[in-house]
């Protein structure tokens, strides 16, 4: 089953690499890992997908809470929760027709445009993965230049937070 | 007081109450050894190779329940340290490991003797630092200290860049005098309603068994596990690194367990209705084949690792923990209860443990004309009283160690078990000998193993460390020797060393005692001879039996009831 684990570690360099390399040297699987400062500057916040059995996601998170660095963690897809991912997809579009029906897309997906060329389109799109994934989906295959992905975030829902 | 960050770390290692420092000076740490030449309070002892040195701290952590310290330069002096450090994590030993690095403005430019120490070892330490501000060096080794020995204990490294360390750069100096890490809280307390169950699933089991292992010793737990063990009257067996934790000479103890445990044990473990892990962690050795790993039991684990419980066999009550709050907590509630520890009647149970004992599974030919190892240890065994420390490398007479020299007292059984490091024993006996100088310190090795840190014969002599080294020289790397026999159709694939040293001439070099064994009649007084000769290492190279193999032997996917038996152990075995 796929699991969203956030984490709270201490913002040291070096941090990011003892997570990675939990996950390569057990043999863990890693869908997607983001991470960046929070409010509080000596602390990162990690979100990191993984997929496995109860047992496996029960080691992770044994084996990431035992990293000195990490400070607290949670399954969050254990709780209520809402997820995002953000992605900017590049889309090389030329005659009017196309640019009308990227343009009609963007509309129905509440993407935004962010750029424009008289070739181009530089698309934002946020949503869970399953809505990234249907928006790159209906687009024309051919007309995708590249597609860049965020990795998921998460939170819980209600007054519950990971925090200190 | 101000002081230089070669003098802080100095200073440190003094505030930590280090006696030896095992190490060896290189570029990156000269600044280091100035400050070290420079004092008398924190003893150096030169290896000549730096796997000797972690090695030889990991013994005398072993030992004494202390850190081991060591100093090595960056670069070749790291990466040969590296397999000391991995040595010490698998087996959860606490070391601090102070390795040089190349100096801050020149990091990641591949400067000479320069390498990634934080990155090469992250992933076989608990913890590594760089430290890149002088200011923030006595607060991180202070924090390595705190790492490496509380909760479950391991090595930590703390790479220091050399300009760092600069001898004119001197800052105000103070030494933490707690640490706290928000980050780190080892849990120590065991969950009271979870002991609560344990006892009662103890006192209704009719077929119980008490697994226990290295945590135990690592805990200082050995007096709790034995008044425990003694309250239930439960049989005892222990893992390979838990030997000693509980008195071998104790009826109660069935043996050693796993893929060169007992008979009686692996029976045990199998039938049993109830098991107790104690500071155990399930390793693949121990628990031959997952699936069938004591098919009848319910399970309690107690340990300090969360991330140790149902890492690979699920458990029924999990403890999380120090053992011996828990193990008295244990005691308080069933002596203070209406159940006694003999309500059930489980005699019969013992009587089964006793047919299988019956089967004298680690027999062997006691009359053979070639010397058969396991004569040497159990020789050992007497000569010394049973009192020694006995450290080996890694193999066939590691196993023979383990399973003919009956230890009744924690930490004198030194050995790798974990990363099964060849090399370990000789640095390893060097480390325990300087800790216990009045002691009898043994080193069981084998021909192969005991060249892989030979070297470290010279440091024996220079800082007049005598330890007695038990060649058991099969003239092969025995235990594959073994497993090809079994394994591979008996195609004997680059396992037999066709040139070895005179061993007894290689001793005499080093300035030892050097003698060659032949003859079972030569063994004892050889030994005798040895022990009496109390100031100088001797060496006895004893020319054992080629053929013999390590029984029982559980071979790797199998269960703990399908062993392997020695030639002429009958087995009558009626599968559980």
């Amino acid at each position: 089953m796929r699991h969203i684990i956030s984490i709270l570690i201490e913002n040291e360099s070096g941090a990011l690499s003892r997570v990675a390399g939990l996950f390569s040297a057990r043999g863990y699987n890693i869908e997607s890992l983001t991470v960046a400062p929070t409010q509080d500057e000596s602390l990162s916040r990690m979100t990191l997908v993984t997929l496995g059995s109860d047992e496996v996601i029960e080691q992770i998170t044994k084996q990431l809470n035992k990293l000195i660095d990490v400070v607290k963690l949670i399954d969050i897809t254990a709780h209520e929760h809402i997820q995002r991912e953000l992605m900017l997809v590049k889309v090389l579009s030329v005659d009017n027709a196309a640019r009308q029906e990227v343009m009609r897309l963007v509309d129905i997906f509440r993407g935004r445009t962010i750029d424009v060329s008289p070739t181009t389109f530089v698309i934002e799109v946020t949503g869970e993965k399953s809505k990234l994934d249907a928006f790159l989906g209906s687009l024309e295959s051919g007309s995708i230049i590249e597609v860049v992905r965020s990795g998921v975030t998460g939170v819980m829902r209600g007054e519950r937070g990971l925090t200190l | 007081m101000e002081l230089s960050g070669a003098e802080i770390v100095i200073q440190c290692l003094k505030e930590e109450g280090v006696e030896f420092l095992f190490g060896y000076p290189g570029g990156a740490v000269l600044h280091i050894y100035d400050a070290l030449f420079q004092q008398d309070a924190v003893k150096h002892i030169l290896v000549r190779h730096e796997q000797g040195a972690t090695h030889a701290a990991d013994g005398y952590a072993r030992a004494t329940g202390k850190p081991g310290v060591v100093l090595v330069t960056s670069g070749p002096g790291a990466t040969n340290a590296v397999t000391g450090i991995a040595t010490a994590y698998m087996d959860s030993i606490p070391l601090v490991v102070i390795t040089g690095q190349v100096p801050l403005p020149v990091i990641g430019s591949d400067a000479f003797q320069e390498v990634d120490t934080v990155g090469i070892t992250r992933p076989c330490v608990k913890h590594n630092f760089l430290v890149k501000d002088v200011t923030r060096l006595a607060e991180t080794m202070k924090k390595a200290f705190y790492i490496a020995t509380t909760g479950r204990p391991g090595p930590v490294v703390v790479d220091i860049p050399k300009d760092v360390t600069d001898p004119n750069r001197k800052i105000p100096f103070e030494y933490p005098k707690t640490v706290s890490l928000r980050s780190y809280n080892p849990q120590v307390r065991g969950h009271r309603w979870q002991i609560k169950k344990a006892v009662d699933m103890l006192l209704g089991a009719k077929r119980p068994m008490i697994y226990s292992g290295g945590g135990v010793v690592l805990g200082n737990a050995s007096a709790a596990l034995t008044r425990f063990a003694r309250l239930l009257g439960f049989p005892v067996t222990q893992t390979l690194m838990g030997l000693g934790a509980f008195p071998s000479t104790d009826p109660r103890f069935v043996g050693m367990l796993g893929m060169h445990g007992t008979y009686e044990a692996n029976m045990a473990m199998h039938a049993c209705d109830v098991l107790i892990a104690i500071g155990a962690r399930f390793d693949d050795r121990v628990t031959g084949k997952i699936k069938e790993f004591c098919p009848h039991a319910r399970i309690i684990h107690i340990d300090i690792d969360p991330a140790s419980i149902s890492k690979t066999v699920r458990v029924d009550i999990p403890i999380v923990g120090e053992i011996t709050p828990v193990l008295d907590e244990m005691c308080e509630i069933i002596n203070s209860g209406d159940i006694k520890p003999d309500t059930i009647d489980r005699s019969g149970w013992w009587e089964q443990i006793r047919q299988w004992r019956g089967l004298d599974c680690l027999h062997y030919d006691r009359n053979s004309e070639r010397i058969k190892p396991q004569f040497v240890i159990e020789q050992l065994y007497e000569v010394t009283g049973g009192n020694a420390y006995v450290t080996s490398d890694v193999g066939q007479h590691q196993m023979w160690a383990a399973q003919f020299y009956k230890f009744d007292l924690p930490r004198r059984w030194i050995n790798s078990g974990g990363l099964g490091t060849m090399g370990f024993g000789l640095p390893a006996a060097l480390g325990v000998k300087l800790a216990f100088p009045e002691a009898d310190v043994a080193c069981v090795t084998g021909e192969a193993s005991i060249q892989m840190c030979i070297q470290e014969l010279a440091t024996l002599l220079q800082y007049r460390a005598p330890v007695k080294i038990i060649n058991l020289n099969n003239g092969y790397m025995g235990m594959v020797r073994q497993w090809q026999e079994f394994i591979y159709e008996s195609r004997y694939s680059h396992s037999y060393l066709e040139t070895l040293p005179d061993f007894r001439k290689l001793a005499e070099a080093y300035g030892h005692v050097g003698m060659q064994i032949k003859t079972p009649a030569d063994v004892r007084p050889a030994l005798e001879e040895a022990f009496r000769l109390r100031d100088r290492t001797v060496f006895m190279d004893f020319i054992t039996d080629p053929a013999e193999n390590v029984y029982p032997m559980i071979e790797a996917g199998k269960a703990h009831n399908e062993m392997r038996m020695a030639p002429g152990v009958s087995d009558t075995r009626e599968l559980a």
